[in-house]
C-alpha cells in the first residue's frame, strides 16, 4: 500500500543523505521524495511516498523520528492530507496532432510553457492521479522527456502542522 | 578567553569530565597534539591502531558507564575507527569520536588523507557533526556529549578540520543544551506500567527476558527487587549478563542460540514474557514463527523502534528501563495481596522450571588429561576478585565465558554482541583497565580474535595497564569449525590455523610475562601465578581442539530444538 510522508527536518548539512540512506540501509522503498525549505528559519519540509505493510510504515515513521535531524513525522495515509504534483512533459506535436494536444492541455487545465514546430512544453499540477491521467493520455502522441516533482502534501483544515 | 578550535576542544572535553582519551597523531590533528603537549587534566594513550583506541573507549565506557572518547586523524585514521564505531553502534554505547579532516577549503577536493568519513560513518553512528566554524565547536561538542549518553545511548563523530582547528575565538561552553528535534521519551507512561503489573500478576508462567539496556540504564538494582518480589525467573540476553546475579536462584542464565535448555524451555512455554532493554534479536528468537506461541509480551525500551521491530508486542512501554522499573515496584508494593496470591500461584511453574534445570543443566565433560576450555573458565571465575571485569574476543570462548563465568555485578562483562567484532577483547580490557588501574580486568581470547589486534601488548606494557590475557588456543577459528562440523561434513575450510604460536616468546618480545601448559593439572597453578603478576600476562591454554559450544540452537531454527549432545 502506498503512503505519504511528510517530514519536518532541521535543514542540516547532509540530512537529505541521512534521510535516504535511513531508507536504502533497511530496504524501505522510496516512490518520490520531495524536499524544500519551509517558512521557518532553518527548518526543510520533505515529502516521502513510500509503500510496505502496516508494521513496516511503523518502522518508517519511528526509524524517522530516531533520526536526530528529524523535527516531525506526519503521516497522511487516512486521506487527511491534499496532495499535489507538478509535472513537465515535451510531447512530440506535428501536423494533425498539435490540435488533440491542445485540447487534452485544455481538459485537465494544464498549460504551454514552450513551443516549436515540432513539440509543446506543457505544465500540468494537480494530485498525482490527474498527472497519471494527462500522461496516459499524451503518451500515445510521443513523449520526449518527462519531469515531475513528486508529490508534496500538506493537511486540510485551519490548523497548520503544530496543531 | 580567546582559544584556537584545537584547545576549545580539548577545553570542552575537560568540562565534560573526560580524563582519558584513546588517540593516534596525524596530519590532521597535529594541532590538537600540539595543544594536548603539556595537558594534564587529560591523559593521552596511545594504542598501535586506530580500530583498538575505539575498541579502548567503547570499554572505557561499558565498564564505567561514562562517555567514552577517542581521536584520529583523517583518512586511513579515520577508516581505521569504522569497526570500532559500528561496534558501539549496535551494542548502544555512549562514545564520541574526534576525527581531523582536511582544511575545509579543500574538503571535496581529494585531498591527502582524505576520507568523506561522515558519509562511511552515517549508519553506524547515533549522529555526526561536520564542524565548519569555530565558533560552533564548543555546542557541537556539548550536543555530542549529550547525544552520545542520552536515550539509547551511541556513538557520536565529531569531524573538526584542520582550519577550524587553527581558527580563533572566544571560547564560551553551554550550560545546557536543547535540541527541539532531539527529545528522548524517558518516563514510562503511568497507565502503561499499571497495565503491566496487573499483566504480570494475572500470569501464571512468567519469564523477565532482559537485554543491555537494563545495565546501559544502571537498572540492575530495580530489576533484581522487582524480580525478587515477584519471584520471577529471570533469563538475560549476553549484553544483559550481571544485570541480574546468575548465583541467584531465580536466574535462567543466558538464552538464545548458545543458551541454557531452561531458558529457552521457559519462553517456549511462558504465558507472559516482560522484555527490558532487549530487541529480540534472532541469536535470541530462533526461528520467529514459532517463538514463545502461548505468551503475551510486554516490552520496555527507551528506544521505540525496538519495539514490535521483530515479534508482536501485547503491551510497548517507551521509557528508562530505570524509571520503568520503580514504577512497577511502587505499583506492585500497592497490590500486596495480589502479590502474595500470584506468588502462590507460581509454584508448578519454578517446579516446571527446576525440572529443566536439573534434565540439562549447562555441563561439559572434564578430562584429566586435555585442558578443557569450560573448566578454565571456572577456575578464573573461582580465582579472580569478585569485582573483576572481563573481556572477551568473539567466538566459542566467548560462549563458554557467558555460560560458565557466572556474571554477578553489571558492567563485569565487556563483549561485542550485536557486531560479534573478532579483536574487540583486547584493546577493551585495556579501556576499562586505564579506568580501572586498581581493579582485575581479564581478557579472555581465543588464538584467532587475540591475533587481531595482538600489537596492543605494546600499549598495555607502555601505559603500565596490568591486564591479565587468557588464551584458549585450539588453534582453530573454532566457531566457524563448529559449525563446518555440524552443517558441512566437517570440511574444514579455512579454519585451521596450522602456523603455531609461541605466545610465550611474544609477550616476552613486548617486554610481558607469558605462560604456557597444555596440562589441566596446571591450570590452577598457573592462573594464580599469572594473577600475583604485577603487569600484563599472556595465559596461554592449550586446550581440547574440537571442543564445540552446546547447547546450540542451529541459525533458523526453534527455541526448543536444541542440540543438546553432538
Amino acid at each position: 500500500m502506498q503512503h505519504t510522508i511528510s517530514v519536518l527536518v532541521e535543514n542540516e548539512f547532509g540530512v537529505l543523505s541521512r534521510v535516504a540512506g535511513l531508507f536504502s540501509g533497511r530496504g524501505f522503498n522510496i516512490d518520490s521524495v520531495s524536499v524544500a525549505p519551509t517558512n521557518e528559519e532553518g527548518m526543510s519540509r520533505m515529502t516521502i511516498v513510500t509503500r510496505g505493510d502496516e508494521q513496516i510504515l511503523e518502522q518508517i515513521n519511528k526509524q524517522l523520528n530516531k533520526l536526530i535531524d528529524v523535527i516531525k513525522v506526519i503521516d497522511f495515509t487516512d486521506g487527511s492530507g491534499i496532495e499535489r504534483e507538478m509535472a513537465l512533459i515535451k510531447v512530440t506535436a506535428e501536423d494533425e496532432n498539435r490540435a488533440e494536444v491542445l485540447r487534452i492541455v485544455d481538459i485537465f487545465r494544464a498549460k504551454i510553457i514552450d513551443v516549436t514546430p515540432k513539440s509543446y512544453t506543457i505544465e500540468a499540477t494537480g494530485n498525482p492521479v490527474k498527472v497519471e491521467a494527462i500522461l496516459d493520455l499524451l503518451r500515445p502522441l510521443g513523449l520526449k522527456e518527462l519531469v515531475r516533482t513528486g508529490a508534496v502534501t500538506i493537511g486540510r483544515g485551519a490548523k497548520g502542522w503544530k496543531g | 578567553m580567546k582559544m584556537n578550535g584545537a584547545r576549545i576542544m580539548l577545553e570542552c572535553l575537560k568540562k565534560e569530565g573526560v580524563d582519558t582519551i584513546f588517540g593516534y597523531p596525524g596530519g590532521t590533528v597535529i594541532n590538537i597534539y600540539d595543544e594536548l603537549f603539556g595537558f594534564k587534566e587529560i591523559r593521552h594513550i596511545l594504542p598501535r591502531h586506530e580500530q583498538a583506541g575505539t575498541h579502548a573507549a567503547d570499554g572505557y565506557a561499558r565498564a564505567t558507564g561514562r562517555v567514552g572518547v577517542c581521536l584520529a586523524t583523517s583518512g586511513p585514521g579515520a577508516t581505521n575507527t569504522v569497526t570500532g564505531i559500528a561496534t558501539a553502534y549496535m551494542d548502544s554505547i555512549p562514545m564520541v569520536i574526534i576525527t581531523g579532516q582536511v582544511p575545509t577549503p579543500l574538503i571535496g577536493n581529494d585531498a591527502f588523507q582524505e576520507v568523506d568519513i561522515i558519509g562511511i560513518t552515517r549508519p553506524c553512528t547515533k549522529h555526526s557533526f561536520l564542524v565548519r566554524d569555530v565558533k560552533d565547536l564548543a555546542l557541537i561538542m556539548k550536543k555530542a556529549f549529550y547525544i552520545a549518553r542520552s536515550g539509547r545511548p551511541g556513538p557520536v563523530l565529531v569531524d573538526l578540520p584542520k582550519d577550524v582547528q587553527i581558527a580563533q575565538t572566544e571560547f564560551v561552553y553551554p550550560e545546557t543544551v536543547e535540541i527541539r528535534s532531539y527529545k528522548p521519551n524517558l518516563e514510562g507512561h503511568p497507565r502503561q506500567v499499571e497495565k503491566a503489573v496487573a499483566m504480570m500478576l494475572d500470569s501464571h508462567r512468567p519469564v523477565m527476558y532482559v537485554g543491555g539496556g537494563a545495565v546501559l540504564g544502571n537498572a540492575a538494582d530495580e530489576l533484581t527487587a522487582l524480580a525478587r518480589k515477584l519471584t520471577i525467573p529471570v533469563t538475560t540476553t549476553l549484553m544483559g549478563l550481571g544485570s541480574f546475579p546468575e548465583n541467584d536462584p531465580n536466574s535462567l542464565g543466558m538464552l538464545g542460540m548458545h543458551g541454557a535448555y531452561c531458558a529457552n524451555m521457559a519462553m517456549t512455554n511462558s504465558d507472559l514474557i516482560i522484555a527490558i532493554g532487549a530487541r529480540f534479536d534472532d541469536r535470541v528468537t530462533g526461528k520467529l514463527g514459532t517463538f514463545a506461541p502461548h505468551a503475551k509480551i510486554i516490552h520496555v525500551d527507551v528506544d521505540p523502534t525496538s519495539i514490535k521491530k521483530n515479534v508482536r508486542v501485547d503491551l510497548p512501554i517507551v521509557g528508562d528501563v530505570k524509571d520503568v522499573l520503580t514504577k512497577m515496584i511502587k505499583q506492585a508494593d500497592k497490590l500486596k495481596d495480589k502479590v502474595a496470591e500470584f506468588k502462590t500461584g507460581l509454584a508448578s511453574w519454578h517446579g516446571d522450571i527446576a525440572g529443566w534445570k536439573e534434565k540439562h543443566p549447562i555441563g561439559y565433560k572434564n578430562s584429566s588429561t586435555i585442558i578443557k576450555p569450560q573448566f578454565v573458565i571456572q577456575k578464573l571465575r573461582e580465582l579472580s576478585d569478585a569485582d573483576a571485569i572481563i573481556a572477551t574476543d568473539v567466538g566459542q570462548h566467548q560462549m563458554w565465558t557467558a555460560q560458565f563465568f557466572q556474571f554477578n555485578k553489571p558492567r563485569t562483562l565487556l563483549t561485542s554482541g550485536g557486531l560479534g567484532t573478532m579483536g574487540y577483547g583486547l584493546p577493551a580490557a585495556m579501556g576499562a583497565q586505564a579506568a580501572f588501574p586498581g581493579r582485575q580486568v581479564i581478557t579472555i581470547c581465543g588464538d584467532g580474535g587475540v591475533q587481531m589486534n595482538i600489537q596492543e601488548i605494546a600499549t598495555l606494557v607502555q601505559n603500565k595497564l596490568p591486564v591479565k590475557i587468557v588464551i584458549l588456543n585450539n588453534n582453530f577459528l573454532g566457531m566457524v569449525r563448529q559449525w563446518q562440523e555440524l552443517f558441512f561434513d566437517k570440511r574444514y575450510s579455512s579454519t585451521c590455523m596450522e602456523l603455531p604460536i609461541d605466545f610465550v616468546k611474544l609477550a616476552d618480545a613486548y617486554g610481558a610475562k607469558g605462560f604456557s601448559t597444555s596440562k589441566p593439572g596446571d591450570v590452577e597453578k598457573m592462573i594464580k601465578q599469572g594473577f600475583k603478576e604485577k603487569g600484563p600476562v599472556i595465559m596461554e591454554f592449550k586446550i581440547a581442539r574440537e571442543e564445540k559450544v552446546l547447547p546450540m540452537v542451529p541459525a533458523g531454527a526453534a527455541l526448543n530444538e536444541m542440540v543438546l549432545n553432538a
